[in-house]
């Protein structure tokens, strides 16, 4: 299964009605959405307008692949647990958020194994069309050690 | 020695992630947990506070009150905080009751601070972001990354 997330906070339609035109060549594939309250009504996926976090949690761990805007949180989420992540960034030219800032997550996120970015619906295609060869990065559970020993001498140190 | 209480602050969603991405070191002193959502995790030392942003001016004194009452009740030894609006005025009300306070810019900021993370360097006595090339001699440091 394929889960596709636009977060909880501003509807994505551009990226909804990609996936959605997508999704109605490809039959056999299934995906699950979690659409915020946008315009556009999707007819070739299942989707909802939010999912409480057990919901959003259940849906997202029987993914295969993860479809998502580039908000830190559905990144790192997909990366941690080892899913591949495609990433179709927000747009503020487009007024789809306040700046450009997912633009430059995924200029940041680009090299990262496991992590996808598409800049525009034809890229978004043609990731989506070799869906199944993407692979899941690699990445611990928590913070990588030298920062960790960098704020807790800083907590034990005397000043 | 007693242990030190720390205060683990981050809005709900990637700053939240991001910060308990740092348990292991949480799991070594007595921290309790300030967010607008309880996750798995933080055990039964977990205060709930309003979701706000820079927008919303009457949420903003509202979740200002909550910290500032946070921050009497438990006085925290250290306040660590990876954003936004609940840990700059947590990391700004710790320094104020003599905390010791660490702020980690989320990693979405790649190229520039947030607009927190900006302001809050007048207060946080640790100041971090997780990109080099934001790196500053009298702004943020660089000490790693929460991935």
């Amino acid at each position: 299964m394929i889960f596709l997330t636009v977060g909880t906070q501003l509807p994505f339609d551009r990226f909804v009605e990609a996936v959605d035109t997508w999704a109605a060549k490809h039959p056999d594939i299934e995906i699950f959405g979690q659409i915020g309250e946008g315009d556009y009504q999707p007819k070739h996926i299942k989707y909802c307008a939010f999912l409480d976090e057990q919901a959003y949690k259940q849906e997202f761990d029987k993914a295969s692949v993860v479809l998502a805007h580039a908000a830190m949180g559905s990144i790192i989420t997909s990366l941690i647990e080892s899913k591949p992540v495609v990433v179709f960034p927000r747009k503020a030219s487009l007024g789809e958020h306040r700046n450009e800032h997912q633009l430059a997550t995924c200029r940041n996120f680009e090299q990262l194994d496991g992590c996808y970015v598409t800049y525009d619906v034809e890229q978004l295609y043609k990731t989506l069309d070799d869906v199944s060869s993407l692979k899941a990065g690699s990445l611990g559970q928590f913070a990588n050690t030298d920062l960790m020993d960098s704020i807790e001498s800083f907590i034990l140190s005397d000043s | 020695m007693k242990q030190k209480k720390l205060l683990a602050v981050a809005s709900q969603g990637g700053h939240l992630i991001q910060l308990m991405r740092l348990k292991p070191v949480f799991d070594r002193y007595d921290t309790s947990y300030v967010s607008n959502h309880y996750r798995d995790g933080m055990g039964s030392k977990f205060s709930k506070v309003t979701d706000a942003n820079g927008d919303e001016k009457l949420k903003l004194l509202i979740l200002f009150v909550q910290m500032a009452w946070i921050m009497i009740t438990k006085r925290p030894d250290v306040v660590i905080s990876s954003g936004a609006a609940p840990g700059f005025f947590a990391v700004m009300l710790g320094k104020l009751i003599g905390a010791k306070t660490i702020w980690i810019d989320s990693i979405a900021n790649a190229e520039e601070l947030s607009l927190s993370g900006k302001k809050v360097g007048a207060f946080a006595d640790m100041w971090l972001t997780q990109w080099p090339n934001l790196v500053q001699p009298s702004g943020p440091q660089f000490q790693g990354r929460v991935l």
